[in-house]
């Protein structure tokens, strides 16, 4: 039997969320939350103040993917919780456990249209994996319990926590429960030795077989599983966007990943496979164009988590439902026992190694000294390979896809679902308290760093020193690409006119602002930013007309790769 | 491909408005929905009709499972099952022998008569949908004034 002891809900949601070992909270006071935040007072979570909910959560977000532990956020009633949204809908998209606290009106007022009233709860229905509204105060240690465990276990995602002000102020007797049980949850399966066995059994017998690697094999950390299974039956491994970096990419068997802005090497092998092992991929539209066109002449072995993913967007020969990483290592094993090394030349790895050297060597880049592909190499040269990398969204995103190599595992993230413009950011600054010891770099466009700029004033106040690397072609750049290539070159509503001036921007916050407009420059910019201990924005000017390239149409099959000319 | 699902839930606020926003959220369509209690207070059972191709029913069978609410999730077979509607007709009465047509129809249906007036007539019924259908067709003529249909309701009938 627990301890009962008697306390405010407030006082209980920051003891719950101490016992769940929370050490920080990334939020934003308001009326609706005050009890909330009266607590910080006494107890020892720090606060991170966000200039705006929506950076809040990515900074959750951030936090959460990189630690794997969910990252918490607060935001008060009405407008802050329809900020934080934002963030939520994006954490549910790409699978990252996450705790967002909302304050809500008092109980009573609910429903009456009161100042500041929103309905989170059904406004965030379709975007959470799951949520709670006490509507007691008692019941407020089950629902921070149960939470933590819903975000973090199965396929993690976002939890909400909308707490009434009364709630948060009433006194209750507070059991705070070790046990629970949650009847319609059973995250954990148990491995599946018979899929796995005929999954082996699939790849031995594919003339072609390859290995897709998805955000799954991220989240599950499958890195030494992935690599020994690649490396024992010899297959070239291709990622999505999302799970780009599950595999170091310079890797003799890497191709990166596949996708509207793929490799042309590994969208080029992809179209070819006649087997593929995906791991923790839900075969977005984004990663394998038209569905029917990708599953033509292709075995597929899933591997997920989720098993509503199974069959959903692709149609697969053998199903393995559960955690990755178990399901994989049981492979490793099975492979060992049966003694299967793959160590001779087959024609396909032949293929696969021509392939992947000649596009390393013949896609035509930028020709300009500050071309996208120069500049992100040269941030590759120059960064420890630990470093994390976060993105913003757009061109800049594609182009840190294609020329950004990831060497270590796990130490890439991008908001690749919901595509959130602000993202990368403020997920730098929570990748960076998850991670002081390494080098956080936002690689940034200028729309999109626009976006949650503000974000500058909690780097430099809390002292969160991350890199801001800014690819600023003055351009919302993806959609002027698009408008360039579809729209018959009329360029609408994409003229950003160098405004503002981030190195001013970055000065006037107390932040470090360096521009690069040569080689040297950014040579000495990175080393500049890397041995300092502020937040640096690095702005580097570039062509507003070069295009991401290569470009897989929308609607379009990967094997219709739009190159460079 | 008409199919019947069966859900067991947790008897709390706010779940049939997850489950129908799971419909409408990933397209799939709702036919007929009856929500009701069940001998344990702590859930209640749904009955949704819904139609799709097969892989489309398999994907929503699957996405209400995913839901944490959802505690058992099951597709019934038609023919395994025992399935009723329960609906009511108002159906208007023109002349003298419309009183008797009507309740020769229902009759044969086995609906209940009610509320007999000299307008109209009302009539209850417990059947499949498909015999509902039915015996509505047989009173369109007479004229409807109004009909309210539950849904099905439906439970696997035991093997042996």
């Amino acid at each position: 039997m627990n301890k009962m002891e008697t306390m405010i809900g407030a006082k209980a949601l920051m003891t719950a969320m101490e016992k769940e070992g929370v050490k920080q909270v990334f939020g934003l006071p308001g009326g609706a939350n005050l009890p909330m935040y009266d607590e910080f007072a006494r107890c020892d979570i720090r606060h991170i103040l966000a200039r705006h909910e929506q950076s809040a959560s990515h900074m959750a977000d951030g936090f959460g993917r990189v630690s794997r532990k969910p990252g918490v956020c607060f935001a008060t009633s009405g407008p802050g919780a329809t900020n934080i949204l934002t963030g939520i809908a994006t954490a549910q998209a790409d699978s990252s456990p996450m705790i967002a606290v909302t304050g809500q009106v008092p109980v009573a007022m609910i429903g009456k249209d009161a100042f500041q009233e929103s309905d989170i709860i059904g406004m965030a229905n379709p975007v959470v994996k799951y949520a709670f509204q006490p509507r007691t105060a008692s019941e407020v240690p089950m629902a921070v319990r149960k939470g933590f465990y819903i975000a973090e276990t199965g396929r993690p995602g976002p939890v909400l926590i909308d707490i009434p002000k009364d709630v948060q102020q009433n006194e209750a007797e507070m059991v705070f429960p070790e046990e629970f049980q949650i009847s319609g949850y059973h995250p954990w399966t148990d491995p599946d030795m018979v899929a796995v066995e005929k999954a082996i059994e699939m790849l031995l017998h594919a003339e072609k077989p390859v290995i897709l690697a998805g955000g799954g094999a991220i989240i599950s950390s499958a890195f030494a599983e992935l690599q020994s299974i690649a490396e024992t039956l010899m297959l070239p491994v291709v990622t999505t966007f999302k799970g780009k970096g599950a595999f170091p990419e310079n890797h003799p068997l890497c191709l990166g990943p596949i996708g509207m802005h793929g490799h042309a090497e590994a969208n080029r092998i992809m179209t070819e496979a006649d087997c593929v092992l995906a791991i923790g991929t839900r075969f977005s539209d984004r990663s394998v164009g038209t569905f029917e066109d990708f599953e033509k002449r292709l075995k597929i072995i899933h591997m997920d988590v989720d098993p509503a993913e199974i069959g959903k967007n692709q149609t697969a020969q053998l199903a393995v439902v559960g955690d990755v990483r178990v399901n994989l290592r049981i492979m490793v094993k099975l492979l060992l026992q049966k003694a299967i090394k793959k160590t001779d030349e087959s024609p396909w790895i032949k293929h696969v190694r021509e392939t992947r050297s000649y596009w390393k060597e013949n896609l035509k880049l930028h020709p300009g000294e500050m071309g996208a592909a120069k500049i992100l190499r040269k941030l590759r040269e120059l960064l420890p390979k630990e470093s994390i990398v976060t993105t913003e969204v757009g061109q800049h995103q594609m182009w840190a896809s294609l020329f950004y190599d990831v060497i270590q595992p796990g130490t890439f993230f991008s908001s690749t679902g919901l595509g959130t413009m602000g993202w990368g950011f403020p997920a730098a600054i929570g990748a960076k308290v998850a991670r002081p010891d390494v080098p956080v770099v936002d690689i940034a466009g200028d729309g999109s760093f626009a976006m949650t700029e503000n974000s500058l004033a909690t780097a430099v106040l809390e002292d969160i020193p991350v890199i801001v690397f800014v690819l600023n072609n003055s351009t919302l750049g993806m959609v002027a690409q698009w408008q360039r290539t579809f729209y018959d070159r009329r360029m609408i509503g994409v003229d950003q006119q160098s405004c503002p001036d981030y190195v001013k921007l970055a000065e006037s916050y107390g932040a470090q602002g360096l521009r690069a407009q040569s080689m040297d420059e950014l040579d000495k910019a990175i080393k500049t930013a890397l041995s300092s201990d502020v937040a640096t924005v690095i702005d580097i000017p570039i062509d507003p007309e070069e295009d991401v390239l290569p470009f897989v149409a929308p609607g379009t099959s990967l094997a219709d790769m739009i190159l460079p000319s | 491909m008409w199919s019947i699902l069966s859900l067991l839930v947790e008897n709390k606020p706010g779940i049939l408005f997850k489950v129908t926003h799971l419909f409408r959220s990933r397209n799939f369509n709702i036919d007929s929905i009856s929500v009701g209690i069940t001998d344990n207070p702590d859930f209640s059972r749904m009955t949704i009709t819904t139609y799709g191709d097969e892989k489309q029913v398999a994907q929503i069978v699957k996405q209400l499972d995913k839901m944490i609410d959802t505690i058992e999730v099951k597709q019934l077979d038609e023919h395994k099952t025992l399935f009723r509607e329960l609906s009511i007709f108002k159906i208007k009465l023109s002349n003298a022998n419309d009183s008797m047509e009507v309740n020769k129809i229902a009759n044969a249906y086995g609906g209940q008569i009610h509320n007999v007036k000299k307008d109209s007539i009302m009539v209850e019924l417990t059947a499949t949908p498909e015999q509902t259908s039915a015996f509505e067709e047989l009173v369109k003529p007479f004229g409807i004034v109004d009909v309210a249909r539950t849904g099905v309701a439906a439970l696997q009938r035991s093997e042996s």
